[in-house]
């Protein structure tokens, strides 16, 4: 997987959630995702900034236009130092929330997205990456 | 801190909303929605999304809750304008907006909550048409 262009920025308060969702669709535009596609990797970026500020205490997206074998696609990175996840298999579960939210994040975020990976220590922070391909 | 206007429309409010919310903006909306239900003994809520570009877990709850809340106080909440790559989304995302009524634009909306006032049980069963 090649990158071609990235931006990145900080989840610091809930107006950042707002510009990571602008980020994602500026991107999605330029990756030529259709109109379903991008809503569908924007509502999964705002699921998850607000994850990184709700739950790991604020981190950073960083947004790529990636290419592999001539097929571009939108990846989101979505990095934290918070507490990290303990039971990753639980936390992707429908209806699982440790907090204020309705536990459709993560797995909603999958869903949505055409890769999904995690990876989170306890005590260390918490990683997640989806990719929307064209 | 911003807030998104509601209008009042006959006996029913009226709320477009027009910006990117923040998630401190949509639960400002929740708060004054409900007041205003009281103070104008509103029958009905119009929520227009028509300009929105997502609705993520976060928004959807808020209009769930708006729904519940107005449902309680003796007003019927329709969501208007919602755009088909969204209904697509909700869907996906797992939130079915199932205590939110909706119509494909704010006359109907309107209608809707009328004909809920006048006759609610065939309204009911026009919903499940």
């Amino acid at each position: 997987m090649m990158t071609i262009k990235t931006d990145r920025l900080d989840i610091r308060q809930s107006d950042d959630v707002v510009r990571v969702r602008q980020l994602a669709r500026t991107f999605a535009v330029e990756v030529g995702l259709g109109l379903v596609d991008q809503t569908k990797i924007i509502t999964a970026a705002s699921e998850l900034a607000r994850n990184t500020l709700d739950y790991g205490g604020g981190g950073q997206a960083t947004a790529e236009i990636v290419e592999n074998v001539g097929r571009r696609g939108l990846k989101l990175t979505f990095e934290d130092q918070g507490p990290g996840i303990a039971d990753i298999e639980t936390a992707l579960k429908d209806g699982f929330t440790s907090g204020k939210g309705m536990g459709l994040g993560l797995g909603g975020a999958r869903r949505l997205s055409n890769e999904f990976h995690i990876d989170s220590k306890p005590g260390i922070g918490t990683r997640i990456t989806i990719v929307r391909w064209k | 801190m911003d807030r998104i206007p509601i209008l009042k429309f006959g006996d029913a409010l009226l709320v477009t909303i027009q910006v990117d919310m923040h998630d401190r903006l949509a639960t400002a909306l929740e708060e004054d929605l409900t007041g205003r239900i009281v103070t104008h003994n509103a029958k009905g809520v119009l929520i227009d999304i028509s300009a929105l570009e997502i609705v993520d877990s976060f928004i959807g709850r808020m209009l769930d809750n708006i729904a519940a809340v107005s449902r309680i106080l003796d007003a019927d909440t329709v969501v208007v304008g919602m755009r088909p790559a969204v209904a697509i989304t909700l869907v996906e995302l797992g939130l079915s907006l199932s205590g939110v009524k909706t119509a494909l634009n704010v006359e109907r909306g309107m209608d809707l909550i009328q004909r809920q006032r006048e006759e609610p049980e065939a309204a009911d069963d026009d919903d499940q048409d």
